[in-house]
């Protein structure tokens, strides 16, 4: 009895230590870091600008450990490469969300990777930031899109043209897939409903990867010589348009005669080419390097030194990003945990400073509130800002140009559904 | 006395009389420098306007600055950051220090206008013709109606029958522009704009202001319609030229295929990989002259063509020696391989060179274009032309003349014959793939002035190449030629109807059918060779 009794409280004893010592070590394993993931391809054709976007959110969530994580954690990123492969965006999201058990995924360039992979997020309930300017016709409750909408880069650069130079005359030049073909139905009904005839509109398509652009360039000169003002509106991906532009440059057509402004063109893009026949050219983005506030100065100084690097370049996206993980930041701080059901509902309404002096807030919509800026083509690859919107403008998920999409809205905080119709005030189109 | 007095007298009050105008001059041009110094779009256009009708001699040499980016402002002053780089105060034209802070005077696309126009007025009497020409076309843009006196004395004094002819266009567009115009000066100008005749002036005219006479307008339009027909017949030409432009570009991806696929057989999937080596081989080359010495930048691609040549040449004999060798008659197996290869070579370069577009330089030689008659030819790919055409016959004249031609075209034809004739197959072979490896590298060189350089640079031509090789028979350059040729002419030409997507589909649909009618190509091997 004593003996039994004494072993028996022995391993009562041992076993109560055991028991605690586990529940010490278990839970801190489990608990010591909250999980991130990074979804950016990092071969494969889109490696070109993906990459940067990774080492953006790796310096990110250093720099939140550094100042003692989350919640009280420590933040691990988990990078995966999905190889620039649209169906394997979908099984490396399920891999993050099912087997890393993240708390939320930043990733996706193009917008057929993130169709890939909403099923995914929204079978799994995980939060997805896509910091890329996109066609818009979406609003998820599982997606944040912290890129431009049409209305937040296109239709703002298309009034700069109409304002400013008194372009009449408009040639919409894009690659051949989504994000071109939506943007420039758009932008063909915006420029009609301000009175632009169908004859003035010349709408261009190009596949991939295109070289050869002597007819375009040609056609685009033809076309330029009616006496009156031309400028090209270019949704053309990103390998294509160093030709294109040499192409510009050696037939002699410059920014002065037929400006052209770019959707998919930024800083990173240029540093790969000599930008002498671009001079004068025009991009219109949310934020550009070039721009003078000390948040922007602060984030190119840090970019540089983590990069170790002095000649990287920032840009639009990397900016998507900072306010994307900004924003999920205070979410979490907010509701004092990463449940994404808790983070999606805390979201809209949050704001961030964006790197060029203003406070952008994440919208009912899941879209969020950007300054637009146009900028000219410099010597030196940078951008000089020619024109800005007065303020932030609110990213519309839905065209406000398009007959599909102009009575929907996508409002997450009142009416719980993407695609609210203010017509019949019903859910769904 | 009294007449030396007055002599004396009346030479002080001229001289006040300059003096003053000088210093008002020189009052107008220190205000307008003014402007420089706001960072405003409005004001610099403003001093822009203000300088070139100041008078100044400086004032040219301060636009100018402006139009190159050396002209710089710190506090009110302006400073011209000359071609050496030492900076003068543009007010005095004296050598000055510019303050560190001094930041360069902005220009955006509407002042590029006004820089454009005021150089062209402030250089219509230049010494030198060519500047003369630049200024007439600048004015023809501009039609700045205060050019009108400069532009009739400059035409008064001109000499050169091209700078002259440019100077009466110029007039002639100021005049169609000018509101109070006489309808005579008008319909004069209009003929001599139509004998123009190029895009510019079909602008020009198209774009007449409303409110004018019947006469005047039946004149434009009737020009229009003259221009318009000139410029559909140049446009044929144009295509024309387009598609042989095109084609040599595929025939300079294909022709080292023609060897590999087409001669011996491989189906070599790693063939743009090696397009693409020699892009990067003119990447390496350049990037070590700019370093060392950018003198020599313009013969860049002089050095580049034989290292690509050997570069990508031993990567094709290693690739043979080492994977292709052991795969001889399994095609569907070299096909993997290769295509294995192509990976992991894009990787490589990936890796070492970082995923993002290289800066490739074009040569001044291969930069800018010339008109012949109504098109533009530009010289990088009038280059090319000649570059594939040299390539293509130097190949030939390899296979004929040279013993190791001679070696290759016995292996392929008749290997045991050639093996029991005492040649080394096994060495040929890997030569014959090092030779064709070799040419694509060189294409690579050419490739990298028109194209990205990238590590997926050689994607975009395997296919169109393979499809060359294919359409003009497998073994025989001269289809090769003809093929390429035929291909791209027929592409430029369908391009402008059906666009660059459909033209490239058609196209397509266009060869799956000619194989299936002549499966062995344009121009198909005949002989004991095929049955072998």
């Amino acid at each position: 009895m004593r003996y039994s009794t004494s072993i028996s409280r022995r391993c009562l004893m041992a076993a109560a230590g055991l028991a605690m010592g586990l529940a010490a070590v278990l839970p801190a394993r489990a608990q010591d870091t909250i999980k991130v993931g990074i979804l950016h391809s990092l071969s494969g054709t889109m490696a070109i600008s993906e990459t940067t976007l990774k080492d953006v959110m790796l310096m990110l969530i250093e720099e939140q450990n550094k100042k003692g994580g989350l919640l009280g954690k420590k933040l691990e990123a988990v990078v995966v490469d999905p190889a620039s492969n649209w169906p394997l965006f979908a099984e490396k999201a399920r891999e993050l969300i099912t087997k890393e058990k993240v708390a939320a995924v930043f990733g996706c360039w193009t917008s057929v990777s993130r169709k890939s992979v909403l099923p995914v997020f929204k079978e799994l309930n995980n939060i997805l930031f896509y910091p890329v300017q996109y066609e818009g016709e979406e609003s998820e409750r599982n997606v944040f899109y912290t890129g431009a909408a049409p209305n937040q880069q296109a239709i703002p650069a298309v009034d700069y043209l109409a304002k400013e130079e008194k372009v009449q005359r408009w040639v919409l030049a894009g690659t051949d897939y989504v994000y071109p073909r939506t943007t420039n139905k758009i932008l063909e009904a915006y420029l009609k409903s301000k009175g632009v005839k169908q004859e003035d509109i010349m709408i261009n398509y190009t596949p991939f990867g295109h070289s050869d652009w002597q007819t375009i360039v040609a056609d685009i000169k033809k076309f330029g010589s009616a006496g009156k003002k031309t400028a090209v509106v270019s949704t053309i991906n990103g390998d294509a348009n160093v030709p294109f532009y040499k192409e510009l440059g050696n037939q002699g057509i410059s920014a002065k005669d037929i400006p052209v402004v770019a959707f998919s063109v930024g800083e990173e893009e240029l540093a790969g080419i000599d930008t002498k026949p671009l001079l004068g050219h025009l991009a219109a983005w949310n934020y550009f390097e070039s721009i003078k506030t000390p948040a922007n100065a602060e984030f190119i100084a840090k970019w540089k030194a983590f990069t170790k690097n002095p000649k990287r370049v920032t840009n639009d996206p990397m900016e998507a990003h900072v306010i994307g993980f900004a924003m999920w930041v205070k979410a979490v701080e907010k509701v004092k945990s990463t449940d994404p059901d808790k983070v999606i509902d805390a979201l809209p309404g949050i704001e961030a400073p964006n790197l060029t002096g203003g406070i952008s807030k994440m919208l009912p919509n899941h879209h969020i509130t950007k300054p637009v800026f146009i900028g000219e083509v410099r010597g030196d690859g940078q951008f000089d800002v020619v024109w800005k919107t007065e303020g932030l403008v609110p990213g519309d998920a839905w065209s406000k140009e398009l007959d599909g999409s102009k009575d929907l809205v996508g409002d997450w905080v009142t009416h719980k559904c993407g695609n609210w119709n203010t017509k019949t005030n019903k859910c769904g189109s | 006395m009294l007449s030396c007095e007055r002599i004396i007298a009346l030479v002080f009050a001229l001289g006040l009389l300059i003096a003053g105008a000088l210093s008002a001059s020189a009052q107008n041009f220190d205000a307008a420098l003014a402007g420089f110094t706001k960072d405003s779009y409005n004001d610099t256009d403003s001093a822009i306007g203000a300088v070139a009708a100041s008078g100044n001699p400086l004032a040219l040499d301060v636009i100018q600055a402006l139009q190159d980016g050396r002209l710089l402002f710190s506090g009110d002053k302006v400073f011209i950051k000359d071609k050496a780089g030492a900076t003068l105060d543009a007010a005095t034209g004296k050598p000055a220090a510019a303050p560190a802070d001094a930041a360069n005077v902005r220009l955006n696309n509407r002042l590029r206008r006004s820089v454009e126009a005021a150089l062209g007025g402030l250089t219509l009497m230049s010494n030198d013709p060519a500047r003369r020409y630049e200024a007439a076309q600048a004015v023809f843009k501009s039609r700045d109606a205060n050019a009108l006196a400069t532009l009739d004395a400059a035409l008064a004094r001109e000499t050169d029958t091209r700078v002259k002819r440019a100077l009466s266009e110029a007039r002639a567009a100021v005049i169609l522009y000018q509101p109070g115009a006489a309808e005579n000066d008008k319909i004069a100008a209009i003929g001599s704009i139509k004998e123009r005749a190029d895009q510019d002036a079909r602008g020009l005219l198209a774009g007449l202001p409303g409110g004018q006479s019947a006469t005047v307008q039946k004149a434009a339009a009737d020009a229009i319609a003259s221009i318009d027909n000139r410029l559909a017949l140049w446009n044929m030409v144009q295509n024309a030229w387009y598609g042989l432009s095109l084609g040599s570009v595929l025939l300079l991806a294909a022709i080292g295929l023609a060897i590999t696929f087409g001669v011996m057989g491989v189906i070599n999937m790693a063939h743009g990989e090696m397009v693409m080596l020699g892009a990067y081989v003119t990447f390496v080359v350049q990037e070590i002259i700019r370093a060392r010495n950018p003198a020599l930048f313009d013969y860049s691609l002089f050095i580049a063509v034989p290292l690509a040549f050997l570069f990508a040449g031993s990567v094709g004999i290693l690739i043979e020696r080492s994977v292709i060798r052991f795969l001889y008659g399994r095609p569907l197996e070299t096909l993997l391989a290769t295509w294995g290869i192509s990976l992991i070579l894009q990787q490589a370069v990936r890796t070492i060179f970082g995923p993002t577009n290289k800066e490739v330089g074009n040569p001044s030689w291969m930069s800018g274009a010339f008109e012949l008659g109504g098109i533009t030819v530009t010289y990088n790919r009038m280059w090319i032309i000649v570059f594939t055409l040299a390539v293509f016959a130097a190949l030939l004249g390899l296979l004929r003349y040279t013993r190791l031609g001679l070696e290759m075209r016995a292996v392929t034809q008749n290997r045991q014959m050639a093996a029991s004739m005492g040649i080394r197959t096994a060495r040929i072979d890997a030569l014959t793939f090092g030779l064709g490896s070799g040419i694509a590298g060189i294409a690579g060189v050419a490739l990298s002035q028109i194209d990205n350089v990238s590590p997926n640079l050689g994607q975009g031509y395997i296919i169109d190449s393979f499809l060359v090789v294919v359409f003009g028979g497998v073994g025989n350059l001269w289809g090769t030629l003809v093929a390429a040729l035929t291909l791209g002419v027929a592409n430029k030409f369908l391009e402008p109807f059906a666009g660059a997507v459909l033209g490239k589909i058609a196209i397509l649909v266009f060869i799956i059918l000619f194989i299936q009618k002549r499966p062995r190509g344009l121009f198909a091997l005949k002989g004991r060779a095929v049955e072998a």
